[in-house]
C-alpha cells in the first residue's frame, strides 16, 4: 500500500505491507535506529516518537495509519552536530546510563516542553511515566528535563 | 518489505479495509463477522495481534471515517465520538465542566502515548471489567449509540457490556458514539481507582455521583470497574442512599452494602476478600468527601 510522510522534515513515501508497524518503517526501511523497539506491548514507551507533534508509540501504529502525517524521531532533534537542549541536558545531568530508553524518553521530554514549557516536578514525572528505564533511575532524568526546560525558555 | 524478524512480538498479516463511511464499515463487519476486527486506536487490539490471542483475518481501519470525533454539548447533554482520543477527554473543558469523573478516569488510563492513541469507542469495546471510561460513563447514565446493519440504534450503557470482551453489539454493527444526558447542576462526583503502579490496569475502581441538596442525597450511580466481569453498578446501594442524608450512619450502611453487592471473582487466585474491604473504603471515602464538600 503506497503511503507518504515527513520524516523529520523531509517528505518520504513508501510501499509498506499493512501489518508493518510505523517502528518497522522507520528502522528497517529508513536506517533511523534510534527509536529503539522495547517491550512491543505499549508499556516501556522506547519507541516514541512525535507524530504531528504528539508523543505517541511506534511499535502500536500501523505504518499504513501514518499516511499523510508528520513523524519526528530522535534523529531529527540534533541542529547538525548540534546537540539539542533536551539531549545536551540529559548529558548534563547523567541521565543516560546504558541509553537504551533515552531516546524514547527524550521524545516525550520534546512533546512535553512544548505542551508546558514550564512543568513542576509532579508534571514531569506524571508525563514520563510511560518511559521506563531500568538503570539510570529516574532522579538525574527529572533533573535533565528541569535543565531542559530552562534552556529552552 | 521485511517486517522486523527479530521482534518477539510480530503482527500477522491480515486483508486491510479503510472503509470511509459508516455505511461501508458496517458492510464490510457484517461480510467478514467473526474474521475481522475493527480497529480505532489499536492499543488493545495490535497487542492482541502481537502475542498471537487474536488472528483476525480481515482489519477494518474506522480511522477513515470523518465525523466520528469530537466532544460537543447538545439540547439534552453532551454527545462524544466514539473515535475521540482519551488524551482528548483529559483534555476537553467541556468535559471537566460537565463530567468531571470521566475526565479525572481518562487521566488514570495508561500513558501519555496511550491516551495519544487509544480512543473512547475502543476502551468501551474492548469490553474490559476495568475500562476505566466505562465505569465513569455509567455513573452518568450514558446511552451507546450504534448503526448496524438495521440501522441505527441505541443501547443504555448499563446494558451493553455482556461479559470480558463480550458486548451488546451484533454482526456488523459498530459504536459511533456516546450520549450522557446533562448532569443536573447540584451532581458531585468523584473517581476512587487503586493499582499497582501509575500505569498498571485498574485493580478496583469507582465512580461516584451524587446529586446533593442540602445533604440529602437526591440520586446517584455508584459504578465499578475490576469487581465483576463487566463494569457494574451497585443498585441496592443507589436505593439505599435515595432521599438519604449522607451522615456517619448512612455512609456506613452504603459501604457495608457495597462490598457485599460487588461480585469479584472467588475461586483461583482471587482478591475477593480484598476488594471487598477496597469497596467499603471507597465508599466511605467518596461519600465523606461529597457530604464535606457541601459544607
Amino acid at each position: 500500500m503506497k503511503i507518504q510522510l515527513t520524516v523529520n522534515g523531509a517528505k518520504r513515501g513508501f510501499d509498506v505491507e499493512p501489518n508493518t508497524l510505523l517502528l518497522n518503517l522507520l528502522r528497517d526501511e529508513m536506517s533511523l535506529t534510534g527509536t529503539k523497539y522495547g517491550c512491543g506491548i505499549g508499556e516501556c514507551g522506547a519507541c516514541t516518537v512525535l507524530m504531528d507533534g504528539e508523543a505517541v508509540l511506534a511499535c502500536m501504529i500501523l505504518a499504513v495509519d501514518a499516511d499523510g502525517r508528520r513523524v519526528d524521531t530522535i534523529e531529527g532533534l540534533a541542529e547538525g552536530s548540534e546537540p539539542h537542549p533536551i539531549q545536551q541536558a540529559y548529558l548534563d545531568e547523567g541521565a543516560v546510563q546504558c541509553g537504551y530508553c533515552t531516546p524514547g524518553f527524550i521524545m516525550s521530554t520534546k512533546a512535553l516542553l512544548d505542551e508546558n514549557p514550564s512543568p513542576t516536578e509532579a508534571e514531569i514525572r506524571e508525563y514520563l511515566n510511560g518511559n521506563l528505564c531500568r538503570c539510570t533511575g529516574y532522579v538525574n532524568i527529572v533533573k535533565a528535563v528541569q535543565r531542559a526546560a530552562e534552556a529552552m525558555r | 518489505m521485511n517486517i522486523n524478524t527479530h521482534n518477539s512480538h510480530i503482527v500477522t498479516g491480515f486483508e486491510y479495509h479503510a472503509p470511509t463511511s459508516v455505511e461501508e464499515a458496517v458492510k464490510l463487519l457484517r461480510e467478514y463477522g467473526g474474521e475481522a476486527s475493527a480497529l480505532a486506536g489499536g492499543t488493545d487490539l495490535i497487542v492482541r495481534m502481537k502475542d498471537g490471542s487474536h488472528r483476525p483475518r480481515h482489519v477494518v481501519n474506522l480511522k477513515k471515517i470523518p465525523g466520528l470525533a469530537g466532544i460537543e454539548e447538545t439540547k439534552e447533554g453532551i454527545s462524544i465520538g466514539a473515535l475521540t482520543r482519551i488524551r482528548d477527554l483529559e483534555k476537553s473543558e467541556l468535559v471537566g465542566k460537565r463530567l468531571p469523573v470521566l475526565q479525572e478516569a481518562a487521566r488514570t488510563i495508561g500513558s501519555v502515548q496511550i491516551r495519544n492513541l487509544a480512543t473512547l469507542g475502543g476502551n468501551l469495546c474492548n469490553a474490559s471489567p476495568s475500562a476505566d471510561t466505562a465505569v465513569a460513563l455509567l455513573a452518568y447514565d450514558a446511552v451507546a449509540h450504534v448503526t448496524g446493519p438495521g440501522g441505527e440504534r441505541t443501547v443504555p450503557l448499563d446494558g451493553f457490556f455482556k461479559g470480558p470482551g463480550a458486548t451488546a453489539l451484533e454482526r456488523g454493527e459498530i459504536l459511533t458514539g456516546v450520549s450522557v444526558p446533562k448532569p443536573a447542576k447540584n451532581t458531585v462526583g468523584r473517581w476512587l481507582r487503586v493499582a499497582r503502579a501509575s500505569m498498571d490496569i485498574a485493580t478496583i475502581s469507582l465512580a461516584v455521583t451524587v446529586r446533593l441538596k442540602e445533604g440529602v442525597a437526591e440520586d446517584s450511580r455508584f459504578a465499578w470497574g475490576t469487581v465483576a466481569p463487566t463494569p457494574m453498578r451497585t443498585k441496592d446501594v443507589e436505593a439505599y442512599v435515595r432521599g438519604r442524608k449522607l451522615d456517619q450512619a448512612c455512609i456506613e450502611k452504603a459501604a457495608g452494602l457495597a462490598s457485599r453487592s460487588i461480585k469479584p471473582r472467588e475461586s483461583g487466585r482471587s482478591r475477593g476478600p480484598y476488594k471487598r474491604r477496597v469497596a467499603y473504603g471507597f465508599v466511605v471515602e467518596a461519600l465523606t468527601s461529597i457530604a464535606e464538600a457541601q459544607k
